[in-house]
């Protein structure tokens, strides 16, 4: 007691302080300044992100637990129906998907007649959001995949209704994601019934996207779907993104006023889809 | 003397997980811009209460452990603590014999100006500006000091009279 006392009482003692403040102030505007113009730092951040996975992992298992505890209690009566429906679903989707073997089939022929490349099948992987918040200035997620699953920066995320978002920092066991609705994120998109090629813009509203590049003749309504066009390269084409729900035309203004709603539940998913597109088509080297 | 400040600095390194945890657990979108700079607060604390130990340097690492867990820029919550961390320092003696309304507008100064750094490192770097949202913290902060005060202080003189 006596010997701490003696340690904190006298500011004099601690040494050279304002030399130190002075030293770890230079190197955050180092650190930050590397961080922002380029990508070398990837490293200490993965290293740090290991070490915060542990954290992570004690905040997600309580709502972990108390899935799993629902999940086990939920009656018998409740889990029949919950069969009968995915049962009738999938037969739903098992129809539409037969009509898809023909199509793809279809496709793929008519691709050999146009002497195109067959499109490959994207690949597909589940993973889990962990109920962690980072940034709360921003609309991201935080995946329980990583580096070490081969989830790369910018991989493209949807669910089962839509696109979500992209990966914008991959750590080794765990990844975070920017959700469509930040209000930084840009995604190429097109209309669905026309082609019509425009850009979705986040506007860090959950359920609103905004389309603010279309002159107003363009040829777009309510209920238009938007899916990727592919054309950024990160996101594969095709996969729905939003439903326009407001076109909104004003004479004096070039461009009107189209707001959309996102496909997916950006808000309520709990499982998502990380897509491994196809290659880009290269000529490869025949034997 | 180093068996006896290493078994002092581990209820230190606990709080300051906690409160890591404490800031990453999840809220609802509601409540969640009113969430408190929890590490800011502990920072404080420490730095006022024992400053030999736990002054910039320790600062500085919470704020990068701080950056890589949010995704922010590296350093940028690492500058800011330090900043703040440093003026706790550099007030501590002052600061423990403030009366306690005092002491809360001095926190809401220092949260303010840890709010403040982060806003200005956002502005150079081009990150979106936030809303009004944004300094509710600062006020979360405040109010909820004189509690981590008081739990603060029973980990302090509990874990000195158990060691």
């Amino acid at each position: 007691m006596v010997a701490s006392r003696g340690n904190n009482s006298n500011p004099a003692r601690i040494p050279a302080l304002g030399l130190r403040v002075l030293a770890l102030i230079i190197i955050s505007i180092v650190l930050m300044y590397l961080d922002h113009r380029q990508k070398h730092l990837d490293g200490i951040r993965q290293g740090i992100g290991a070490a915060v996975y542990p954290v992570q992992l004690m905040v997600d298992a309580p709502v972990r637990l108390w899935e799993w505890l629902r999940e086990s209690t939920t009656s018998r009566n409740q889990l029949e129906l919950e069969v009968g429906r995915l049962r009738a679903e999938r037969l739903l989707t098992n129809a539409r998907l037969q009509r898809l073997t023909a199509l793809e089939a279809e496709n793929a022929r008519l691709r050999t007649l146009l002497e195109a490349r067959t499109a490959v099948r994207d690949e597909v992987r589940v993973a889990e959001i962990m109920a962690v918040d980072a940034n709360p200035y921003e609309h991201n997620l935080i995946i329980d995949i990583g580096s070490r699953d081969g989830v790369y920066d910018g991989q493209a995320i949807v669910d089962a209704d839509g696109v979500v978002g992209q990966v914008i920092r991959t750590g080794i066991m765990t990844a975070q994601a920017v959700l469509i609705s930040d209000a930084d994120h840009a995604l190429p998109v097109e209309v669905n019934r026309n082609g019509l090629r425009t850009i979705a813009v986040g506007t860090g509203e959950i359920d609103r996207l905004d389309l603010p590049f279309l002159p107003n003749n363009a040829d777009i309504r309510a209920g238009d779907l938007l899916v990727t066009s592919g054309l950024g390269g990160a996101f594969p084409a095709g996969y729905p993104v939003a439903v326009v729900n407001s076109v909104t035309r004003i004479p004096q203004e070039p461009f009107a006023d189209v707001t959309a709603t996102p496909a997916a539940a950006l808000d309520q998913v709990r499982e998502v889809m990380l897509i491994w597109s196809a290659p880009p088509v290269s000529e490869e080297p025949d034997e | 003397m180093s068996r006896d400040r290493g078994s002092r600095r581990l209820p230190v390194i606990i709080t300051f997980i906690v409160g890591l945890m404490l800031t990453v657990m999840p809220l609802t979108d509601s409540v969640e811009p009113f969430r408190p700079d929890w590490l800011a607060l502990v920072v404080i604390f420490w730095a006022m209460h024992l400053p030999r130990t736990w002054s910039v340097g320790s600062a500085w690492i919470i704020g990068i452990v701080l950056d890589v867990s949010y995704g922010t820029l590296l350093g940028q919550h690492a500058l800011a603590l330090c900043v703040i961390a440093f003026a706790t320092v550099r007030f501590h003696l002052l600061m423990r014999v403030f009366p306690l309304s005092q002491l809360s507008a001095t926190i809401f100064a220092l949260l303010a100006l840890y709010q403040f750094i982060l806003f200005w490192v956002n502005g150079v770097a081009g990150v979106s500006a936030p809303a009004i949202t944004y300094w509710a913290p600062v006020i979360t902060g405040t109010l909820i000091w004189p509690f981590l005060f008081m739990f603060l202080s029973g980990v302090r003189y509990g874990s000195r009279s158990g060691s």
